[in-house]
């Protein structure tokens, strides 16, 4: 079975019709939904939070069978990505799309357990901290993308799970948590 | 049904009528009667289409009453003994428009008068002048003197004035010159109204002349019996003799319509026989093609047998078109790129998918997927029509498309064998178990 990096294919990675957008309906919905999965399952395992179009994205190209996605499937697959709540478009000329495979209430709820496991309930915490301090090593909080774990926040603020304020001496932000 | 009077006229599936030899069709009207007064038996023969031709009178039932019990008949012109002309009284202004004449019908010696009633839009005067052109031409019996003694005895041109020589040719336009034997026909009148010095000198062209027809009666015959031929031999015949089959068939394919419909002859009823005829004719051209041809191909067939009398594309598609309203056994079908095509009713996707099936499943076609002329190879037909089938089968879900720099390939459907909830399973026996089977063998 053919692998990209630590990442192993389905055989129908090679399967020369699954790079060409199929125009008839049913094979089409089968079809996006196959790339869909492929793509939220290669994203988590690779830890890739931005999708490029205009980039090379290794999913999109097959050197096996010398097939590559044209911009208008990449646009097609991530779409349905984004029309289901899994990804979100960056700008409005749909060039970076923001791969969701935790949703926001997903992320936040991971962001929760991490503190509670480490004892955090009434510390105080940077952004870039728990993006990559020592206590989020391990986790799937580390090494997140910014705007996501942001984004996570501001949905745990609105709950009045903690408070986010502007630090004093850096640009950073920071956060203090009230469980 | 006939009765005894008149003589049953043969058509064909479509609805058009069985010609003599030569025979050409000169005029026709709908929703014509034909009455006769004197005979208590004559057959009811009420609104059907009447077709004058150089030899005969022919009377077809109309299509929609499938309660008529008349059935088409036919009268030979050489029983007319006096056609009379129409009578201008007031009484015949209020009437419908007919024509009067006395023929002698079989059996017996009697000859009565037989009405022609036009209930139709059909013009009288013209169909009457008609009428009594071809009487008087007796193209019939032109037809058997030459049989008897060969064309150069003829000498009834000899006096060189036009209105003799030989009554079918009088004057300009009162009989059609069409199809092959129409350019054969003008040829020879060409050579009789030349001087007699240069009779002579083209004594030999003028039995190649005659040979040339006896050349086309062969070529029907032949026809004939290798269409016969084709049929029933199965056997004993080897691949050269199947070869030069074909391509006799397909030179005598072209050899013409005697009688092509044409607007001049047909007028209103113009499409409609049209119509009727391309049917006749497409049926062996459809056969050999496997059922199914495309719009452009039928076009240029068709033309090359009228030979002369060419019809445009709008008038084949309008006698297309029509088969909708009759019964004949082909139809005019769109595909969804806008390509028309003509095929038989019998024809089924069913059995084309069949074999395309076949053809994408087998393991190079697995891996490689097919071109529109890797399946126009197989299936024996034209590439476009080929893609045409193949994009008929991909909208129906059998086959799906790869598009590369490589070009248009089709490959089979395998997306439907792909479980979304685990992405890595492959069920035993499906057909995506066989195309990963393949596809790993030849990395």
């Amino acid at each position: 079975m053919q692998k990209l990096g630590d990442f192993k294919l389905p055989h129908f990675f090679n399967y020369p019709p699954y790079f060409t957008l199929q125009p008839v309906r049913d094979t089409r919905n089968k079809q996006v939904q196959l790339w869909k999965e492929l793509i939220l399952d290669y994203c988590r395992t690779q830890k890739i939070f931005v999708v490029g179009l205009e980039e090379d994205f290794p999913l999109f190209s097959n050197p096996v069978v010398e097939r590559s996605l044209s911009h208008e499937a990449r646009e097609a697959f991530l779409s349905a990505l984004v029309s289901e709540g899994r990804a979100e478009w960056l700008d409005k000329g749909h060039r970076k799309c923001l791969i969701l495979w935790h949703r926001i209430q997903e992320w936040a709820d991971i962001i929760l357990s991490f503190v509670k496991d480490n004892g955090l309930e009434d510390s105080v915490m940077t952004v870039e901290e728990i993006r990559s301090g020592t206590e989020s090593r391990g986790t799937e909080l580390h090494g997140i993308d910014r705007t996501i774990l942001i984004r996570a926040l501001r949905l745990l603020e609105q709950k009045g799970k903690l408070a986010i304020f502007k630090g004093t001496s850096t640009d950073d932000e920071g956060v203090k948590f009230s469980l | 049904m006939a009765g005894k009077w008149l003589e049953t006229l043969q058509q064909t599936s479509s609805g058009r009528p069985v010609f003599l030899e030569n025979e050409i069709e000169c005029s026709l009207v709908s929703a014509v009667d034909l009455e006769c007064d004197e005979l208590s038996d004559f057959p009811s023969l009420k609104s059907g289409l009447l077709i004058l031709t150089t030899h005969r009178l022919l009377w077809l039932p109309p299509d929609s009453s499938t309660s008529s019990t008349s059935s088409a008949v036919s009268l030979p012109l050489s029983s007319v003994s006096q056609i009379f002309s129409s009578k201008k009284s007031l009484k015949s202004m209020f009437h419908s428009p007919r024509v009067r004449f006395q023929a002698s019908l079989n059996p017996g010696p009697r000859s009565v008068a037989i009405t022609i009633v036009m209930r139709g839009k059909g013009d009288c005067d013209a169909f009457l002048g008609k009428f009594w052109e071809n009487w008087r031409a007796r193209a019939w019996e032109k037809e058997s003197e030459s049989t008897r003694s060969g064309r150069g005895g003829d000498s009834q041109s000899g006096s060189g004035s036009a209105n003799v020589s030989g009554g079918l040719y009088t004057r300009e336009g009162a009989v059609r010159m069409v199809g092959v034997s129409g350019i054969l026909r003008k040829e020879q009148e060409m050579w009789e109204s030349t001087d007699k010095s240069l009779q002579e000198a083209f004594l030999d062209l003028n039995a190649l002349m005659s040979k040339a027809k006896e050349m086309v009666m062969l070529a029907e015959k032949m026809r004939q019996k290798l269409l016969t031929g084709s049929n029933s031999q199965t056997g004993t015949t080897n691949d050269e003799e199947m070869g030069s089959k074909e391509e006799m068939q397909d030179w005598l394919l072209s050899v013409g319509i005697i009688s092509p419909v044409t607007k001049e002859s047909a007028g209103a009823l113009y499409h409609q026989q049209l119509s009727r005829q391309l049917a006749d004719f497409v049926r062996i051209p459809l056969e050999r093609a496997g059922g199914m041809m495309n719009l452009i191909d039928v076009y240029c067939l068709f033309n090359r047998a009228r030979g002369t009398e060419l019809i445009s594309p709008e008038d084949l598609l309008r006698a297309c078109s029509l088969w909708d309203k009759f019964d004949v056994p082909v139809m005019l079908r769109k595909f969804d790129s806008g390509v028309m095509v003509i095929q038989n009713k019998s024809h089924s996707d069913e059995e084309v998918f069949a074999r395309i099936k076949a053809l994408v499943t087998k393991p190079d076609a697995l891996r490689t997927g097919i071109s529109p002329s890797d399946a126009a190879m197989t299936l024996g037909i034209a590439p476009g029509m080929a893609k045409e089938h193949l994009l008929t089968a991909e909208s129906k879900g059998l086959l799906c498309r790869d598009i590369s720099p490589d070009g248009f390939r089709f490959y089979i459907n395998l997306f439907a064998d792909i479980n979304t909830d685990d992405v890595y399973l492959i069920k035993d026996h499906s057909m995506y178990a066989t195309w990963v089977r393949v596809a790993s063998a030849s990395s």
